[in-house]
Order: C-alpha cells, then sequence, then structure tokens
C-alpha cells in the first residue's frame, strides 16, 4: 500500500510525459482525446494513492504499525551508507494523506482550470512528478533521500513556475526560484556534511538514536570549535529557510505566482513550501538538544510572520497577497516549532494546506472569471455574479483569520499559547509578533474580499460582461477543500494536540521535559486565549472601515506615510539589494574574470605572451645576420678580447 | 577463455578497422559510405568486447586483472604490460562507449576528408584505451602523448574558423607539460630500475626526490585536467573542434589528468600528495569558483560548457586529494558522469549547430516551440549538470564534498557555492535557447531531432538515471582498488611521520 502511494503518480507523471510527445504534432481531434486521456491517468493515479495513503494511515496510524520499507541501497562508499527507504510514521503519514488528498484535488481542478490551455498533457505531468517528489520528501528514512525529494520538487516547482514558458517574467521566476532553493539547499548539504562527520550516518534512526549520547559533543569546522548540534542544526535550518521562503530567501515565492494557479495552490502554498517545518519536525530529536537553533527558528519564524504581513496589506495582485500569507503563516508553523511545540506546528501547516489551497483555487476561479486579470484594482462588484465562489472564498478567509469554529482558529491559537507558554523572551516576542501579523491577516484578508467582490466594478465592460461562475469540475476540489477547512481544525485537534497527542504521535517527535511549551499553551491565561480572535475580528472590522465604508481613507494613509507605503510596497527592498549584492556582481565578476583574468592575464603571459616573446627575440636573433663581413669580424674581435680577458682575470 | 588477451583485443580492434578502411576504394559517396559503416562497426565491436571485461571483472581482487605481460627491453626493464583494476576499468568502456557516439554523431555533419577522420577516430580510440590500461611507465607515456596527434588533427582539419590558434594552443599547454613528465619517468626508471607500473606502486621513492618528480606529473596531468591557471586551451579547443571532437576531449581526455592523479600521484609519492594537497586544494576552488563565473557571462555554447568542465573538473581534483574513500571513489564516479553529461552536452549543442551553424546564444531563444524532444534531452543533460539528485552528477558531487569536509570544512564549503552557481549558468543558458518566444527567422524551419541523434542519446539518458539512482553497480568496482590505495597512501604517510618523529 505505502509503496504504492509513493510511486503511483509517478507512474502517472510518466504515462502523461509520453503523452507529450505523442500529442506534440497531432491534428487538434486527436490532441483532445491525447489531453483527455493524460487527465484521466494522472488524475487517476492520484486518486488510488490517495486511497493507499489513507489505507495506509489507517494501518500505521490508528493500528501503530509503524515501518519502514527499504526499496534498495542506494550509495555505498566507505563508512557512508544510505538506501532508497519509505518511512512510516505518524509524521510522514499525515503529509502523506494530506499531500495526496490535497494534490488530488488540485489535479481534478486543473482539468477545468487549464482547459484552454495548450500543453495539457505536459501540465498534469509536472503536477505528478510533483506529487512524486514531495511523496519521497516526506516518506524518506535519510537525510540524502529527504535532500532528493527537496531538489526535486524544486525540479518541478521549477518546471511549473515557467510553465508559461512564453513569458519571460515567468521565465525569469522559474530561475530565481530554482537560485534561490540552491542557496539554503547549499546550507542543506553543508548539514549534511556536518552530521556525517559526527555521526558517521546520515540515517535518520541511527542519528536520532545516537543525538544524546553527543548532546554536548562539539565539532571543528570552518576555523573554530563549536557545539555540534547547533551547527548542524543551524545548517540544515538554513535548507528549510530556503524552502519555506522564510525571511532572507522569501524573495522567490512572490514571484513564483507567475506559473499557474492550481500550482500556486498545490506548491507554493499546501505542500512544497511546508516541506521546511517537515523537516524541522522530522528532526526533532536533533533540534531538542540545540537551544540556541531553537531560538534561531523562533526569531526567524516571528520575524517572517510579521514582516510578510506587513507587504501583503499593500498588494494588488491577488495571488501576491495570498503569497505574502503564505509566507506569514509559514512563519507561525516556524515560531512554533521553536518552542519545541512541533506537533503545533504540524497542526497548523495541516490545517493551513486546506484553507490556504482553498483560497487560491477561489481566487483561482476569480482570474479565471475575470479572463485572466489579477490585479484587484480592476476587480469589484463581483459576488452576484460568482456567489458560489464568494462564499467559499469567505470560508478560506474565515479560516485564515482563525474565527472560531473554522481550522485555523483551532491550530493559530495553540500556535500562538505555545509560544507563550514557553514563557522565555524569544517567545514572548514570538507571541507579540504573532497577534500583530494575526491582526494584519485578518485586514489584509477582507481587504482582498472586499476589493474583489464588493464595491463598484472597476473592470472593463468586455471582461465583466464574460464574467461566469467556473464549472463543476472546478467547484468540486473546492468544496472539498472548504470542508477541511471548516472541520479538520475540530476534529484533529484532539489527536494533534489534545489528550490523544502522546499516544497519535508515537516515536515520530521527541520533546524534551525541559520544553513545556506546547504543555503550559493549555494553562495560559484568558486574555491571551482570547486575544488571537479579538484582534483577528478588530482586522476585519478595520478593513470593512477603510475599504466599505471611508473608501477615501486607505489612499489618505498612504499618502500621508509616502515613506512607508513605499518601503511597503518595494518588499522591504529585498530585491534591489539582492540584486545589487549579488546578481550584478556576480555577473561583473565573471565577466571580468573572462576577459582580464583567462585573457589578458593568463593567455597574455602565457601561450600568447610566449608565442610573442619567442617571435620578437627570432627576428632581433634574426638582424644579427645582416650579411656584412666587417660585422662578423667586429664579433668576433670582441670575442676574443673577451676570452683574453676571462683567461688572464682566472690565471691571476 | 581465461586466457584470452582482453586488453590487447579491445586496445587494438579499432587498428583492424583501420586497416579495412585503409583498403576502400571507390567514388567518393561510396567511399564516404562505406567507412562510415565500417567505423561505426568497429567501434561498436570494440564496445561489446570491451563490455566483456566489466562481465568479467572480479570486485574482490585488490590488484590488477586481465594482466598481459611481454617483455620488451629487458635492459632497461621495460615491457609491453597491460592490466586494469577497480580505478581504469570504467574508463576504457567510457570511451569505447563514446566512440561509437561520436562516429554515429559525425555522421552527417563530417562529409569531407570522411576516411581520414574516421581513422584519427579509430586511432584515438587505440591510444586512450592502451593509455587507460597500460601498466608500463614508458608504455603509458607512448600512449598518453600519442593521443596528442590525432586529436590535434581533428582540431586543426575539422575544426572552425580559428582551428590553427586552437590546435597549437592545445599542443602547446599539452607538451610542455608532457616534457616536464617525461624527465620524471626517466628519473623514476634510473631512480627503481624497473618501468612496471605494479612495482612501482609499492617501491618508496626518496622523500627528498618526491617533491620534483610530483611536480613534474602535476605539470601534465594539471593541464590535461585542465586546473586553474593551465586552462584556457580548454575553450578554444572546444569552441574549435567539431562536435565529436569535443565530445572526446571533454568526455575521456579531460579525465587523464585525474586518472593520473590517482594511478600516479597519490600511491607513488604520497609524501609529496600529501605536502601539496593545500595547494591542490587552492587550485581546485578556484577553478570552481572562478570558472562557473566565467561560465555565467559567456555567449558562446561551447565555451560556456567548456568552462562548466573546468568547474566540475575542479571538484574531481578536490576529491582526489582528500585521499579518503568518499572523496576518490566520489572523484572517479564524478569523471565518469562528467564523461558522459558533458559528452552529452556538447552533442546537444552540436544537434542545433549542424542546423544553425551558429555557437552564439542569442542566435536561439524559443527552440522549444519546434523541438520539443530536444528541450526534453536538453533538460536531462542541464539537470545532470547542476547535478539534482538522482542523476549521475550528484552521486559524485556529493561524495566529493562529504569526503572533502572531512578533511577540510572550508574547502568544502567553498566548493560547494560552485552548485549554485553552476545551477545559475546552466539554468540561464537553457532559457536562453530553449525558452521564450520563437521569433528569429531561421529557426521556425528548425527539425526537431532525427531518429538517428535519438539513438545516440538514448544510451545516454539511461546511464545518466542509471548511474544517480543505482550506482551501486559502479561503487562496487571501486571499493577494493580504492581501499588499497588508500592503505598504501596512508601506511606511507604513517612511516614517514614515525621517521620524523625519531630525528627529533
Amino acid at each position: 500500500m505505502y509503496v504504492s502511494a509513493v510511486f503511483l503518480p509517478l507512474i502517472g507523471s510518466f504515462i502523461a510525459g509520453i503523452l507529450v510527445f505523442i500529442g506534440a504534432n497531432t491534428e487538434p481531434e486527436k490532441k483532445k482525446n491525447i489531453d483527455q486521456m493524460a487527465q484521466m491517468v494522472t488524475v487517476g493515479a492520484m486518486l488510488l494513492s490517495a486511497v493507499a495513503a489513507t489505507i495506509a494511515f489507517i494501518d500505521v496510524v490508528v493500528y501503530g504499525n509503524t515501518v519502514v520499507i527499504k526499496v534498495w541501497t542506494w550509495v555505498e562508499s566507505g563508512s557512508l551508507k544510505f538506501s532508497w527507504e519509505l518511512r512510516g510514521d505518524t509524521l510522514s503519514l499525515i503529509m502523506l494523506l494530506m499531500v495526496t488528498w490535497v494534490g488530488s484535488m488540485i489535479h481534478i481542478y486543473s482539468i477545468g482550470y487549464m482547459s484552454h490551455d495548450n500543453s495539457i498533457p505536459r501540465f498534469m505531468s509536472y503536477l505528478s512528478l510533483f506529487t512524486f517528489f514531495m511523496l519521497m520528501l516526506v516518506t524518506s528514512n535519510n537525510l540524502i533521500q529527504l535532500f532528493f525529494g527537496w531538489e526535486g520538487v524544486g525540479l518541478a516547482s521549477y518546471l511549473l513556475i515557467g510553465f508559461w514558458y512564453n513569458r519571460p517574467s515567468a521565465c525569469a521566476a522559474a530561475i530565481k526560484a530554482f537560485v534561490v532553493n540552491r542557496v539554503g539547499d547549499f546550507g542543506f548539504v553543508l548539514g549534511i556534511f556536518a552530521t556525517f562527520l559526527l555521526f558517521d550516518t546520515i540515517n535518520f534512526d541511527a542519528i536520532f538514536g545516537l543525538a544524546e549520547g553527543k548532546s554536548n559533543a562539539v565539532i571543528t569546522v570552518f576555523g573554530g570549535e563549536f557545539h555540534a548540534l547547533t551547527v548542524i542544526c543551524l545548517l540544515l535550518f538554513v535548507g528549510a529557510m530556503g524552502k519555506s521562503a522564510q525571511l532572507g530567501l522569501h524573495t522567490w515565492l512572490p514571484d513564483a505566482m507567475e506559473g499557474p494557479t492550481p500550482v500556486s495552490a498545490l506548491i507554493h502554498a499546501a505542500t512544497m513550501v511546508t516541506a521546511g517545518v517537515f523537516m524541522v519536525a522530522r528532526l526533532s530529536p536533533l533540534f531538542e538538544y540545540s537551544d540556541t537553533a531553537l531560538t534561531v527558528v523562533i526569531l526567524v519564524g516571528a520575524s517572517t510572520a510579521i514582516f510578510a504581513a506587513t507587504i501583503a496589506c499593500v498588494q494588488n495582485d491577488i495571488k501576491r497577497v495570498i503569497a505574502y500569507s503564505t509566507c506569514s503563516q509559514l512563519g507561525y508553523m516556524f515560531f512554533a516549532l521553536g518552542v519545541s511545540a512541533y506537533s503545533a506546528g504540524m497542526f497548523h501547516l495541516i490545517t493551513h494546506a486546506f484553507f490556504k489551497a482553498l483560497l487560491f483555487l477561489g481566487a483561482g476561479s476569480v482570474i479565471h472569471a475575470m479572463s485572466d486579470e489579477q490585479d484587484m484594482r480592476k476587480m469589484g462588484g463581483l459576488y452576484k455574479l460568482i456567489p458560489v465562489t464568494y462564499v467559499l472564498m469567505w470560508v478560506g478567509s474565515l479560516a485564515l483569520a482563525g474565527i472560531w469554529p473554522f481550522s485555523g482558529f483551532y491550530s493559530k491559537d495553540i500556535v500562538l499559547e505555545a509560544a507563550w507558554g514557553a514563557h522565555t523572551g524569544i517567545g514572548y516576542y514570538a507571541f507579540w509578533m504573532g497577534i500583530v501579523a494575526a491582526f494584519l491577516t485578518a485586514f489584509y484578508s477582507w481587504r482582498l474580499l472586499i476589493l474583489t467582490f464588493h464595491g463598484e466594478s472597476r473592470a472593463d465592460e468586455i471582461t465583466f460582461a464574460h464574467v461566469h461562475e467556473s464549472p463543476k469540475v472546478m467547484i468540486l476540489p473546492l468544496v472539498f477543500l472548504a470542508i477541511g477547512a471548516l472541520f479538520v481544525g475540530i476534529l484533529s485537534f484532539n489527536f494533534f494536540v489534545g489528550d490523544q497527542a502522546a499516544e497519535f504521535w508515537g516515536n515520530s517527535i521527541l520533546i524534551l521535559s525541559s520544553h513545556p511549551a506546547l504543555e503550559n499553551a493549555h494553562h495560559v491565561p484568558i486574555w491571551v486565549k482570547y486575544l488571537p480572535l479579538f484582534v483577528g475580528v478588530a482586522g476585519i472590522a478595520l478593513a470593512y472601515l477603510m475599504y466599505m465604508f471611508a473608501p477615501e481613507l486607505p489612499g489618505a494613509l498612504a499618502n500621508g506615510f509616502h515613506r512607508t507605503h513605499h518601503f511597503l510596497v518595494r518588499k522591504w527592498y529585498f530585491d534591489e539589494i539582492y540584486d545589487r549584492l549579488f546578481v550584478k556582481p556576480a555577473f561583473a565578476l565573471g565577466y571580468g574574470f573572462w576577459k582580464s583574468g583567462d585573457g589578458a592575464l593568463i593567455d597574455g603571459v602565457g601561450p600568447d605572451g610566449i608565442a610573442a616573446t619567442t617571435l620578437n627575440i627570432a627576428r632581433r636573433a634574426g638582424a644579427l645576420q645582416s650579411g656584412y663581413l666587417y660585422h662578423y669580424a667586429f664579433a668576433m674581435l670582441l670575442g676574443i678580447a673577451g676570452l683574453t680577458t676571462w683567461f688572464l682575470v682566472t690565471m691571476s | 577463455m581465461t586466457n584470452f588477451p582482453w586488453l590487447s583485443v579491445i586496445t587494438f580492434a579499432p587498428m583492424i578497422g583501420v586497416l579495412f578502411i585503409l583498403l576502400i576504394r571507390g567514388n567518393p559517396e561510396v567511399e564516404a559510405r562505406n567507412t562510415r559503416a565500417v567505423a561505426l562497426w568497429t567501434s561498436l565491436i570494440t564496445f561489446a568486447v570491451s563490455m566483456g571485461i566489466w562481465v568479467k571483472f572480479d570486485n574482490a581482487i585488490v590488484g590488477f586483472q586481465f594482466e598481459e605481460k611481454a617483455v620488451w627491453m629487458e635492459s632497461l626493464g621495460l615491457a609491453y604490460h597491460l592490466g586494469v583494476d577497480g580505478i581504469s576499468m570504467f574508463f576504457i568502456l567510457l570511451s569505447t562507449l563514446l566512440t561509437v557516439l561520436c562516429i554515429a554523431a559525425s555522421w552527417i555533419s563530417i562529409t569531407d576528408r570522411v576516411k581520414e577522420y574516421m581513422i584519427s577516430f579509430l586511432v584515438l580510440e587505440t591510444l586512450m584505451i592502451g593509455m587507460f590500461s597500460a601498466l608500463d611507465l614508458v608504455l603509458f607515456y607512448v600512449f598518453f602523448e600519442g593521443v596528442l596527434i590525432p586529436m590535434f588533427l581533428i582540431i586543426g582539419v575539422w575544426g572552425g574558423s580559428r582551428r590553427n590558434y586552437a590546435a597549437f594552443k592545445f599542443f602547446l599547454y599539452t607538451l610542455v607539460g608532457s616534457v616536464l613528465m617525461l624527465l620524471a619517468i626517466l628519473t623514476m626508471i634510473f631512480e627503481s630500475g624497473t618501468a612496471d607500473i605494479t612495482t612501482l606502486l609499492n617501491h618508496d621513492f626518496p622523500v627528498s626526490l618526491q617533491p620534483w618528480l610530483w611536480l613534474a606529473f602535476f605539470a601534465s596531468f594539471a593541464v590535461k585536467v585542465p586546473m586553474w591557471p593551465v586552462h584556457t586551451w580548454l575553450p578554444d579547443a572546444h569552441v574549435e573542434a567539431p562536435t565529436a571532437g569535443s565530445v572526446i576531449l571533454a568526455g575521456v581526455l579531460l579525465k587523464f589528468g585525474g586518472y593520473g592523479f590517482l594511478r600516479f600521484s597519490l600511491p607513488m609519492f604520497p609524501i609529496a600528495s600529501a605536502d601539496f594537497t593545500p595547494f591542490i586544494f587552492g587550485l581546485s576552488v578556484i577553478a570552481i569558483i572562478y570558472t562557473s563565473l566565467v561560465a555565467l557571462a559567456q555567449e558562446d555554447m561551447k565555451k560556456l560548457i567548456a568552462y562548466s568542465s573546468v568547474a566540475h573538473m575542479g571538484f574531481v581534483t578536490m576529491g582526489c586529494f582528500a585521499a579518503n574513500q568518499q572523496g576518490i571513489e566520489g572523484a572517479i564516479f564524478q569523471m565518469l558522469s562528467h564523461g558522459v553529461v558533458s559528452a552529452a552536452l556538447f552533442l546537444v549543442v552540436g544537434i542545433v549547430y549542424d542546423r544553425i551553424h551558429s555557437r552564439e546564444i542569442s542566435a536561439y531563444g524559443g527552440l522549444v516551440h519546434r523541438m520539443p524532444f530536444y528541450a526534453f534531452i536538453f533538460m536531462v543533460f542541464m539537470l545532470a549538470s547542476v547535478g539534482l539528485p538522482g542523476t549521475s552528477g550528484f552521486v559524485g558531487e556529493f561524495l566529493i564534498l562529504i569526503g572533502t569536509f572531512q578533511v577540510n570544512t572550508w574547502v568544502a564549503l567553498l566548493g560547494a557555492t560552485g552548485v549554485i552557481i553552476g545551477a545559475a549558468y546552466m539554468l540561464y543558458l537553457y532559457r536562453r535557447v530553449i525558452f521564450g518566444e520563437l521569433t528569429k527567422e531561421d529557426l521556425k524551419k528548425i527539425l526537431d531531432v532525427s531518429p538517428r541523434e535519438i539513438a545516440v542519446f538514448a544510451p545516454l539518458i539511461l546511464i545518466v538515471f542509471f548511474m544517480g539512482i543505482y550506482p551501486i553497480p559502479f561503487l562496487d568496482v571501486m571499493h577494493s582498488s580504492v581501499e588499497n590505495l588508500l592503505e598504501r597512501y596512508q601506511s606511507a604517510l604513517a612511516a614517514h611521520d614515525a621517521v620524523a618523529i625519531l630525528a627529533k
């Protein structure tokens, strides 16, 4: 069951890939059949995989039959040995279940969303390929297979962001995503190397078994002696920051919205970007022994949560608002991990997957209705025309804003309470940042809703006349996700972080007794418990005030705080700074090394220089052969004089 | 079949083909056609036979296998001595495989002096196989230098517009190194009284002599690898060489250097190798970062891939001198992987060069619209080149870096930056060539890859994934020989340290 759940999407992707080439040069009618075949194969494989994952989930989580399935040995060299293995414990299976079901829904949705596209088999193939890599990632049993899935989803992300390769902006965004992720991966691989240096193995069970014994070990790297597990965790966390778009390495995520909307929902909201969160949770037996690393995780997470939320408030592209929102919500997950509330972080990951995928697909439905318009300034007044989408967006936004009884309420609450419950300075920092971000989250969500669906239409007439509700094939997945956004929180609260948590998680997460944040989270003051809900409602109220009742207010504010507004619109200038700091210098250095280094210096002094010198000397030597007798006689005379002198000097 | 002279047969089988080609007569068209057929069949048979040594190779044997020995000049201790171990075996297969592909890839693009061209390639094949299997210093030297001649001709006769400059630059660079190596070889023979490599592998050269011998060999190998700063011949040679020439150059000839370090420098001059390790690490790191950045700025496809080769070979030298199991096995693996991937990338460039006759990146764009198959093939090798896990490129790079990290964390850190820049220049190249709208007039009628071209790429794609997903059969072959090499290296160092301590 477990193996088929992981590999079915690969088979689907492979078949769809072959159909790409078969369909490349066929006439339109036949192409339609091929398109349908590709859709059926990939969707079928995904649904089967989801069913298999459900069965496996029941077996492993409900009956407690944790498994490790070895496929074959991958690499063996000296003491380094690792295999292709599928690890089945609670943590893996939660992810497996979420990825396969959300993935299936998005596959189905894509049938409708991409119906006018020219390259349907290619799209379906990429989508399934992505799912396969994601499943390899969450079921890995060693760091290298994790890295395989990690880079694999990066590849799929690259392919899908650049799916519409005619657009220069899509190509640029695709490269940016891959390269920025590579920067994170650079930290990741160094972390793997350091792990191997310390443990002499990179297999999870072995590392986790040895971690306690090495909790005080030191390691000599980069010219200094450091606490070994801190070094390892921080390096690995750099990888997590890249994939999960945390502050500093987040720049690729907003640009990634160049991809088709189902991609944004699947990869850049529900699954891939949460890989970093999953990784930290998976490595909890390492992170637990390094308070420094955990502190860094909190700091980065909390800062990202607030940073991204501020930017989301001023964006005008409907997808970018949601993208920054994702960035911000990932920050929540990270600071939950940082206070050792791994299960709370995972809880928010799962609920977020549902409501964020719902929001993205809802936005996709809007964009589809608006003939590919994404700018909210050109929308408005849509709620009567696409009422189903409107309602579904409401559900998603309520969940995102953490309003009772939607899933976001449960998960965001426990995350914030855990941050408070850590009772540390950095924990309080995370709590307050989270509270402010929660306020902003509610605000920008309703800003989005109001700008898109209410008020007068700002679209041109042709577009507006063409607005239509999406077909059933798109609405049904939305309904499924909406049900998830409604009930996942309330239904699974007990298992993830409540009374049954210990039994539910089994051995897949380790929390030391010195990190009681999650335990304390259940005993926080009453105001801590209700503050998130209160700021959520306040944020919504402010959005209504600013965009519904006093629409001249936003403009006035933007003018009044011109600098701040510009700073936010320019996204804190990260892109500009990186461009100046890294991109331009890299090209300049490359050009300089090429022309001056290779050309002028090495060739100039080396082969070309030697050739020129040889030629020069030969010419001068040639000039000596003048042909005049007296020249030669003179030379002989000089020679004789020289010899005689030398003879006389040495004799005496 | 135990006494079947496998290596001699593989080495000289191409020469039989040459003989047949020399006999071909007829009008030019018939002559060219028959020549191609004979050359292809010869190389195919040679490849098929060479697979036999993999099948019959015994992974457990530490020393050399398939040994053949005939006395040549007894007084000087010279012999015709062939044999392979886990370090050299795959390079022979790489040579025979790539020769087949080169001949197939030149099917249409070479119309001028077909006979001489094919003869050059077959002679080249003999010399390459001989060089990897020679177990006698002088024999090794003959093959090692002999390779220069057909390669020089291939660039100089069938090359591009600046072929003379490139051919001479190539020749001069490599010759300077090899003169020094010849001196070292003579010194070694006089010092030890034998030219037999199996004996020399266990001969302890005087510690005072080792640095000089090491440097002399280094001069030759560093040019071949090529290491920074003696790499500037490579971009020119690649740009001017015909496609198949580039394929062999990148695929096999560059491996001579890495192979040489492992066969000679490390086991024969262990003390010097240990002393020079920081020096090699320095050059390797510079090579990786410097040439990766240069690759980013290239405007010519072949030059870009040539520079990327230098960067990838920087990993190889780094791994060799990390001197541990992962480093060295990674280095060998990386050489094999690079042999396949860079060869394939040059073939990829050759495909569009055959159609448009331009290597300028700016002459292309939007090829995916007309050439989806081509875009796929290019994508596979691009990903292997950036070392995506699941492709052969990852295993080699990863083993090298993890091996190096055990020895020197800074070197591994700096080397790993090459992985970032590598992704940048390859994706940037791919985007400019493949993606975007198809606007250029002459590209609007470009044809996708033909069945012949697919036949050339198919085995390479299979190898790339096979080596990436299941590299065990390759690594298993290496284990015993690499362990043996390391044992020899470590014990020599330990003995030296013991002497040094005693002297105090």
